[in-house]
């Protein structure tokens, strides 16, 4: 019963994988979310969270964050930073991104949603109560695409809490949902044996294992399904309904090792030995490391001693036992591999990160500890979570490293710059200086210039608009008149008249055009107020690559100290978390290997009283063959 | 000879127990203690990259100097892009070969910043060859010329790709 209790539990939880949900919205407004998205896509999630926790940053500094790109999607981004941090296993700043979004004013679709998410977090954080306590206050629409996803998990935090019926009963109505084939039949056939209602219950489990699927998923929640029906049939004594249910199994998913070995027990319980002897034939020509092989290969001369083929098991139980021995060799050798660091030292190898395949190529490298003993270990969810967290953990730690260098490189620049533009910037500043005190002089001209052709327009002054050539006329008049006494007796009536002459041509000319003139003045004026606009766009542009030139080389001083001290301590932080996981990992490696050992030894005890027995009895058949004869 | 049956469905037993027993030293509270500390450590290091990330941009890339260039896939395009060449003002400055994995990031709308640098303002060619493979498995080479005006603002143009053409928007 034990053992029931523990497939059960082990499985009580079956579900489709969870990951990040966000998508990208259709008409994509905001260029840095887009990227936030494309590096979430990868599953890139550190590099995800930081543009976005950037992009939000910067939004909400903003004096009107409505005129900001980001407004667009700003409730799908505060919801998809804390999809990228439950991906990224921050459970508790996610959840805080989550009730940042349950208590805004948003509407109830996007709150349900933002609850949803929450829920989950404590089901998989499991704290089944706060999640129970959060899904019931879902109320009003749920988006669609969320809906049975929701069901779903609330009849897995029902389970959770023992609330049996409820779940079953909203497992029921879930029976239709095609992305969730296959888990809804499992956990509703568990749901109802957890709650009592056993026959129904198998019914279900029953119902799953017969599903037709090309599902990958929803294959294997078959082959599990039956395996755990098989086994409580075996438990109760029913070895023929067992087989008919373990041989359902595929012979190349994850679990047919084990209903291979199940379906032979069925058929030796029933004193079936020539029967049992094909699945657990089958087996023993498998991974010598599984668990369900290793049983196999004291199964098949278990069989044929009671087959009475007594010299066929002696030889079985002595290649059980020479293969026992090299496996408890192995399993030595790995627990020292694993003690010397280098279990550790194989798992963050950049290659292995890149394949999927990567337990298969751990296994080859040299020394590593052997890693298909492993497997269950490292299928568990605890071991899981440790060893993600230490990837996670040596990611930052060549981060960290990497930045330290960068800021090596930054402090380089900054005083590659500082020795460049300090010995240049004083002799510009004062050419600057000196264009810059005859700009002003011309502008203040400027002005002068278009407040007097301002007021010309009301009171007209011929005379500020003659011409330099006609000034020195008037000038050169002025001075003739003087010389010759124009007003006294000197100069004769004649020279007067033509004197006076020329004044009046030239006061004509200056009369006549000064209509012309006084238009031409004022396009001029306009000329040169675009000649100054260039000129101040060229100050501009000037002082900010004046400006730019020194804080390319200053105020950097007080943040790279800082950001240096920050990246250092958080160096050590790493340091000292990374040194504890790995530890973490080695104990549990160790143990489980240490676990397999002993199981070993006990079978190789098993094996040689049975090797004994089984020559002891073949001998003494040959001995009665030999007298009959 | 029942004893052995017995000592094997134990193993039976064994098989599903085994993650049960190192409880006693690694337990459920350490796991979840460590576990918390690392959501520490990363908040603090998603922190530093805040930061970190403000400085690079400010003396690396200051806005008045500063263009971006973004890229991404027209929607329902269903061509394999393989490799796309940058280059401004007729000299190369991004060159990226995609994987299978940043390819589907840019098929489900993901948007990606190719190439951040500094220029003068003022107009600049900026020329996009995309190298790719049709749905049937052809080869195909895709080439276009832009002209960009940089003023003195950052400057951000995304390029978008598809089969037939490609086409540039600045934001």
């Amino acid at each position: 019963m034990i053992r029931l209790l523990v497939v059960l539990t082990a499985v009580l939880f079956a579900a489709p994988s969870m990951a990040a949900s966000t998508s990208t919205p259709e008409d994509l407004k905001d260029l840095y979310f887009g990227e936030a998205l494309y590096w979430a896509f990868q599953g890139n999630w550190f590099e995800s969270i930081a543009r976005l926790d950037s992009e939000l940053g910067q939004h909400y500094g903003l004096d009107d964050p409505k005129l900001d790109s980001l407004f667009n999607h700003i409730n799908l981004a505060e919801f998809a930073v804390g999809d990228f941090e439950l991906a990224y296993r921050m459970h508790h700043r996610a959840g805080r991104a989550f009730k940042a979004v349950i208590e805004g004013e948003v509407d109830e679709q996007v709150r349900n949603e933002a609850i949803f998410r929450l829920a989950r977090i404590y089901f998989q954080k499991d704290q089944p109560e706060n999640a129970l306590h959060a899904v019931e206050s879902i109320s009003g629409a749920v988006p669609p695409e969320i809906r049975d996803d929701l069901a779903f998990l609330r009849a897995q935090i029902f389970m959770a809490n023992g609330h049996f019926s409820r779940a079953a009963h909203i497992l029921k109505e879930l029976q239709g949902a095609k992305s969730l084939e296959g888990f809804t039949t499992y956990n509703l056939g568990i749901a109802l044996i957890k709650g009592g209602n056993e026959q129904e219950g198998r019914r279900q489990l029953d119902r799953t294992g017969q599903l037709n699927s090309d599902s990958r998923s929803t294959l294997a929640i078959r082959d599990k399904s039956n395996l755990v029906l098989g086994y409580k049939l075996l438990e109760e004594n029913n070895p023929e309904g067992a087989r008919e249910v373990l041989d359902r199994v595929r012979l190349s998913g994850p679990f047919s090792n084990r209903a291979l070995l199940g379906s032979g027990w069925a058929d030796a319980s029933r004193d079936r030995f020539e029967r049992a002897l094909a699945p657990w034939s089958i087996l023993i020509e498998r991974e010598i490391t599984d668990p369900a092989v290793q049983e196999a290969l004291l199964a098949v001369p278990y069989a044929y001693g009671k087959l009475n083929v007594y010299g066929r098991a002696a030889l079985m139980y002595a290649r059980a036992l020479e293969a026992f021995g090299e496996e408890v060799d192995k399993l030595g050798a790995s627990v020292i591999s694993i003690r010397e660091g280098k279990f550790l030292r194989a798992l963050v190898r950049e290659e292995l990160k890149q394949d999927a395949n990567w337990v298969v190529k751990l296994r080859n490298l040299p020394e590593t500890p052997e890693t298909f003993y492993l497997l269950d270990l490292m299928a568990s969810h605890d071991f899981q979570e440790s060893l993600k967290n230490y990837l996670d953990l040596e990611e930052l730690r060549r981060k960290l490293m990497t930045w330290d260098g960068d800021l090596d490189a930054f402090e380089e620049i900054i005083e590659q710059r500082r020795r460049y533009y300090q010995p240049l910037l004083p002799e510009i500043d004062r050419a600057f200086r000196q264009l810059d005190s005859r700009m002003r002089l011309r502008i203040e001209q400027r002005d002068r210039i278009r407040k007097r052709l301002q007021a010309m327009l009301t009171a007209p002054r011929p005379d500020f608009l003659a011409t330099a050539e006609e000034r020195i006329l008037k000038k050169e008049i002025e001075q003739l008149e003087q010389a010759l006494g124009v007003d006294g007796d000197a100069a004769s009536p004649e020279i007067k008249a033509r004197i006076r002459r020329l004044q009046g041509v030239l006061d004509w000319n200056i009369y006549t055009e000064y209509d012309q003139r006084l238009t031409d003045a004022h396009r001029n004026l306009g000329a040169l107020n675009d000649l100054v606009d260039m000129l101040k766009n060229q100050y501009i542009a000037f002082v900010r690559t004046r400006q730019a030139a020194t804080q390319s080389y200053e105020g950097y001083d007080q943040v790279i100290r800082r950001q240096r001290i920050r990246i250092q301590a958080a160096r050590k932080k790493v340091g000292e978390l990374m040194a504890r996981q790995g530890r973490m990992l080695e104990i549990m490696a160790v143990n489980e290997l240490t676990r397999r050992r002993e199981r070993l030894e006990e079978f190789q005890i098993k094996a040689r009283f049975a090797l004994a027995e089984s020559y002891d009895r073949a001998t003494k058949a040959q001995a009665r063959g030999g007298a009959e004869q | 000879m029942f004893k052995v049956l017995r000592v094997i469905f134990l193993g039976i037993s064994m098989l599903l127990l085994t993650l049960s027993g190192f409880a006693e030293e690694v337990s459920k509270e350490q796991i979840k203690g460590l576990d918390e500390q690392v959501q520490e450590i990363k908040t603090d290091v998603l922190g530093i990259a805040a930061e970190l990330s403000l400085l690079e941009e400010k003396l690396l890339y200051p806005s008045h100097t500063q263009v971006a260039v973004f890229l991404s896939l027209a929607e329902k395009e269903d061509f394999r892009l393989d490799s796309i060449e940058i280059r401004m003002d007729d000299k190369p400055v991004a060159h990226h070969l995609y994987s299978f994995k940043e390819l589907e990031a840019l098929r489900k709308g993901g948007v990606q910043r190719i190439h951040t640098d500094n220029i003068r303002t003022g107009e600049h060619d900026l020329q996009v060859i995309l190298l790719g493979k049709t749905r049937g498995g052809a080869d195909f080479t895709r080439m276009e010329n832009f002209l960009i005006q940089k003023g003195v603002g950052p400057l951000f143009v995304e390029i978008s790709l598809a089969h037939q053409s490609i086409s540039m928007k600045n934001w």
